[in-house]
């Protein structure tokens, strides 16, 4: 999993049927200093994170296996919001 | 699987409810040298490992199967706790 903080959200009338109704937001992967890193990614949210919210976000296969994305095209998952990293 | 360095916690609250008692910890892997190689990334834990440990850890899918039957949302997880390493 990757740290990131969710920057912004997205908004698609047209899309997969299986992702109607999931909320959809635009990460930045960062280092656990907070440095940003890397390119930007679209994650489906199954936490109720928000914008400026520092996120653990699973990707690939493993996305689908977040709490009801079972089966859908997702490829990236926010799992859980970042209390602290303790380095 | 690869070699990596543990090298902190990740506490988070709300998380997905599979992974409700899970130990979440901060990778950092190495190279050949045992030098840092590449970003550093979370991982579940499924051997027990702390902060300061060298381990190996698998990517993908692959990283539920110690939790199984129970599908884990993880990408990266310890498998191993390495006691020595070398390349003879």
């Amino acid at each position: 999993m990757i740290l990131a903080r969710i920057v912004g959200t997205v908004v698609a009338t047209r899309k997969d049927p299986r992702l109607v109704s999931t909320k959809l937001l635009v990460a930045r992967p960062m280092d656990p200093h907070g440095k940003a890193e890397g390119t930007y990614l679209v994650a489906v949210d199954t936490v109720d994170a928000g914008v400026g919210e520092t996120v653990l976000i699973v990707s690939g296969s493993s996305a689908r296996m977040a709490s009801g994305m079972k089966d859908c095209p997702v490829d990236a998952a926010i799992v859980g919001i970042v209390d602290t990293v303790d380095m | 699987m690869q070699l990596a360095r543990v090298i902190g916690n990740v506490v988070a609250t709300r998380k997905d409810e599979s992974l409700a008692g899970l130990k979440l910890l901060l990778l950092q892997p190495l190279g050949a040298d045992g030098s840092d190689a590449g970003r550093t990334l979370v991982a579940v834990d499924a051997a027990g490992a702390g902060v300061g440990e060298t381990v190996f850890f698998v990517r993908g899918k692959e990283a539920s199967f110690p939790f199984y039957p129970t599908e884990v949302p993880a990408d990266a997880g310890i498998v191993g706790i390495v006691d020595h390493w070398d390349l003879g």
